[in-house]
């Protein structure tokens, strides 16, 4: 496949802000174009061949991709704001992966750090490890978080997920940690595996789909079993995207409502067998 | 032209611009869908008087809707958008959203948008809740037997009302016999709706009256009845004529609709007792749209 590859060489000591290493930006750049960019590094900058190893084709326009190759977690806001094109990860990365997304693929083949998909817009993020506190949430001082698009986790979120959602998708296939969907406004969140305390927590719409029963607050009502028809129409949409979750058929539910603390609509949909 | 011993007329039927739209109603089987569909489509023959022209478009398995179930198309057509808009809300909230098991998803997704579920939502008194499926908003309304799942809009076309032959025989039953045979083949065509009770009408109807109050009154010229006081359009044998009305998204669709039931009929021959076939229009001046039946006869497509 014609990409442009840049592999990882400094060993890196501050965090470095990859927000412009997008297929926008670098389209139509020449390699010694890209070469000689400037990036945020700590408090100083350094040019692009000063940190990566550029290789492969040039990107002729945005719909191309970008290859990262021994990728580590110092790397933050990569992929921000990105609209279109392409961006897999080889190894971990920072925080803030896929930060305002519009648009585009983000494939991230280990561990991020927290604030993955922060603001994100439209767009698949897919991270095939684990990923930290806040993902889908918002930047600090904003009250909404993702507001659409999707973000499928392989492995396991931190505290904190979907934290001010506001719409579009997040499926986690390994296990969430407290406060899953806290402060959500809507918008769906999926979790295969287990969920910590407090989930829903602050919830005023949007629905948290569960597969194991979390301990969840007084304040989520019980409103008991039924079969929901909605969920025909999200199983379809999730069976065209590589995840487990695409073996859930069944549209019996056992519904919980709140958060009552807040007098939310938000629901908790536990799959029923 | 004469097919099969039966006569096509050399003349024209008459449309007009309407503005359609298709709604999918599924339910938890197919006899659920239909009634919700059948309450949808009640009184909606004409435009004449009931505002808008409706019927069922044809039965969905449960890979052609987007919830799995099984489910029913309907097309609606009125002649301005503003009353299809009146009409598709107050029939989906009495006849679809009161149905069991029933939901509603856009049938068109070209067009305008207008108003499926948007303000249906709201009689969930804030309990209601919204998805964003695949750039789909779809409303989740809690009612007493679970959740009315509607999507937020469909799609509105232009679209083409009142084609239609006439079925000229020797006796009512014939008659009603050979427009049956016409209707059952017209049903496997797409995008068109016959709308009248079994896709038939006894009463086709002329411009104009001899009372003030009226403007459409019965057409004397095809009454069997008043052969011999009016200017008759019918023969001495002919005792019986039945007209098939037909809406269509597109004018190709219609005159395929045409061509499939005339040809229905010729295929029966001499023994179906029918002798003719002709089309109700208005001099060309009011429609249009002609639908010319020695054209479309000849057309090889069928």
């Amino acid at each position: 496949m014609k990409s442009l590859n840049l592999r990882l060489t400094k060993k890196l000591a501050y965090a470095l802000n990859c927000a412009i290493l997008t297929p926008e930006n670098l389209a139509g750049k020449a390699i010694t174009d890209i070469a000689s960019l400037l990036i945020n590094y700590g408090r100083t900058q350094l040019r692009v061949d000063e940190i990566f190893e550029i290789s492969g084709t040039p990107l002729a326009d945005a719909t191309k991709t970008i290859n990262f190759k021994d990728a580590t977690d110092k790397l933050n806001y990569l992929g921000a704001h990105m609209a279109s094109g392409c961006i897999t990860v080889e190894g971990n990365v920072g925080a803030y992966l896929g930060f305002n997304l519009n648009g585009g693929i983000i494939r991230c083949q280990g561990n991020t750090q927290a604030f993955a998909a922060c603001n994100m817009l439209k767009g698949l993020l897919i991270i095939d490890g684990n990923t930290g506190e806040f993902l889908g949430g918002a930047t600090a001082g904003l009250r909404k978080g993702m507001r659409g698009g999707m973000v499928i986790v392989k492995g396991s979120a931190g505290d904190r997920a979907g934290d001010q959602m506001r719409r579009g998708m997040i499926l986690i296939e390994g296990n969430a940690g407290d406060y899953c969907g806290s402060r959500m406004i809507a918008g769906t969140i999926g979790v295969l595996g287990n969920v910590g305390s407090y989930a829903g927590f602050n919830m005023k719409h949007g629905t948290l789909l569960l597969v194991n029963k979390p301990n969840l607050q007084p304040t989520m009502q019980d409103c008991g079993l039924h079969s929901l028809p909605f969920l025909n129409l999200m199983y379809k949409n999730i069976a065209q995207f590589d995840t487990k979750f695409s073996s859930l058929h069944s549209q019996r539910v056992h519904r919980w409502v709140g958060d009552a603390a807040c007098n939310g609509n938000g629901e908790i949909l536990l799959i029923s067998a | 032209m004469i097919i099969n011993s039966i006569k096509i007329d050399d003349t024209f039927a008459e449309a007009f611009n309407m503005r359609a739209t298709r709604v999918i109603i599924t339910a938890q089987n197919l006899k659920w869908a239909y009634h919700a569909a059948n309450a949808m489509t009640g009184f909606a023959t004409s435009v004449i008087g009931c505002g808008v022209e409706a019927g069922i478009e044809g039965a969905l398995d449960i890979t052609q809707t987007p919830d799995g179930r099984p489910g029913v198309s309907v097309l609606l057509f009125a002649m301005s958008s503003k009353v299809l808009m009146q009409q598709l809300e107050t029939r989906m909230g009495q006849c679809v959203l009161t149905c069991p098991t029933a939901a509603a998803f856009a049938g068109l997704e070209n067009g305008d948008r207008i108003n499926l579920g948007k303000n249906l939502r709201f009689f969930g008194d804030g309990f209601q809740t919204s998805k964003l499926i695949d750039g789909k908003r779809y409303w989740r309304v809690p009612v007493m037997d679970g959740e009315f799942l509607c999507e937020e809009t469909t799609g509105m076309v232009r679209a083409i009302g009142g084609g239609n032959f006439l079925i000229l025989a020797t006796s009512q039953p014939l008659a009603l016999s050979a427009a049956e045979v016409a209707i059952e083949a017209m049903r496997d065509i797409p995008n068109v709706i016959m709308p009248f009770p079994g896709g038939v009408v006894r009463s086709g109807s002329k411009v104009g009256s001899k009372y003030k109050t009226m403007f459409a009154s019965t057409n004397d010229a095809f009454c069997p009845t008043l052969k011999g006081v009016s200017k008759t359009e019918i023969s001495p044998e002919i005792e019986s004529v039945m007209e098939i009305v037909i809406d269509g998204l597109s004018f190709d669709d219609i005159a395929k609709a045409m061509r499939v039931g005339i040809a229905a009929i010729c295929k029966l021959g001499t023994r179906s007792g029918v002798k003719q076939i002709s089309a109700g229009n208005y001099g060309g001046k009011l429609g249009p749209h002609h639908f010319k039946l020695h054209e479309i006869m000849q057309a090889t497509n069928v």
